[in-house]
């Protein structure tokens, strides 16, 4: 690895640890936080890519952070009725 | 020796880091989520497409995955920051107090 | 000379990833933190591409590629969650 890129992975590896605290943080709502988990895991994707392994990178970004994400939105949209606020 | 394509190449790298810059500006600095939305977006469209056109200069063997990245980001890019734009609207997200005119509450004002 | 400019666009980069990270984090609304995630979608396609530029490993593009659907589909899929909810 290039300096260059342990720099990169170094302020990725900040912004997933903000975005987790986003995601876990309480008096929010639940589209922000499932947002927040997604972006760690978009986050998390780009690191396996600096990892030389790029294969890994994709699995990554089209299930955790694409799918994943779908299908939280999807099932939350189905069972708001029984929400709070 | 760097020719003059590698010159070219690096400095729309810059440029195109530029207007990205500029674009992160703009989500901070602007009052509310709909000029965000057009300072966010506009310079996202016009930030990558000449980071990809620098590296397809300094890498011209991969200049068709870049092509196809850079065409698939033209026409995605503006389609949804207007469905984004569309949504704020209708869940009433609030205008800066600066806002003067709204033509969109207007039409459907006229024909509910 | 191109190996510095490299460096000094990876930077401006990350500055703009810096900024559009602040607007998720501190964005009053759901919106907000949309378009702050697509920005930090797009700038991660543009270190994606400087990072396949400084290894040299062409592979590492066709992840850019899923990246660029990646955030049409989530952009898509949140605004229709915010209008009517599925």
């Amino acid at each position: 690895m290039s300096a260059l890129l342990i720099e990169m992975s170094l302020l990725l590896s900040v912004t997933m640890v903000a975005a987790a605290i986003l995601a876990t943080r309480g008096r929010q709502s639940l589209a922000i936080a499932i947002l927040a988990a997604g972006l760690v895991s978009l986050l998390a994707s780009v690191q396996y890519l600096l990892l030389a392994a790029p294969d890994v990178a994709m699995t990554e970004a089209a299930i955790g952070s694409g799918l994943t994400t779908f299908l939280f939105f999807f099932v939350l949209g189905r069972v708001r009725g029984g929400e709070r606020d | 020796m760097a020719s003059v394509l590698d010159l070219l190449g690096a400095i729309l790298l810059v440029g195109g880091t530029a207007f990205l810059l500029s674009g992160g500006i703009g989500l901070v600095r602007m009052p509310d989520a709909y000029n965000r939305i057009q300072a966010g977006t506009k310079s996202t469209t016009l930030g990558p497409l000449l980071t990809l056109a620098g590296v397809a200069c300094l890498r011209p063997d991969w200049g068709l995955t870049l092509l196809l990245i850079g065409v698939f980001l033209l026409f995605t890019n503006p389609l949804s920051s207007q469905v984004l734009a569309r949504a704020a609207h209708r869940v009433g997200v609030k205008q800066a107090p600066q806002t003067v005119i709204d033509r969109l509450a207007e039409d459907q004002g006229e024909q509910p | 000379m191109v190996e510095f400019l490299i460096y000094l666009a990876a930077t401006i980069a990350g500055i703009a990833f810096l900024l559009a990270l602040w607007r998720f984090i501190a964005g009053p609304t759901a919106v907000d933190r949309i378009i702050a995630f697509d920005s930090l979608t797009i700038v991660s396609i543009t270190g994606i591409a400087l990072a396949a530029l400084a290894e040299g490993r062409g592979i590492y593009l066709d992840v850019a590629l899923v990246y660029a659907l990646l955030s049409f589909l989530g952009v898509i899929v949140v605004a229709r969650y915010i209008e009517r909810g599925f």
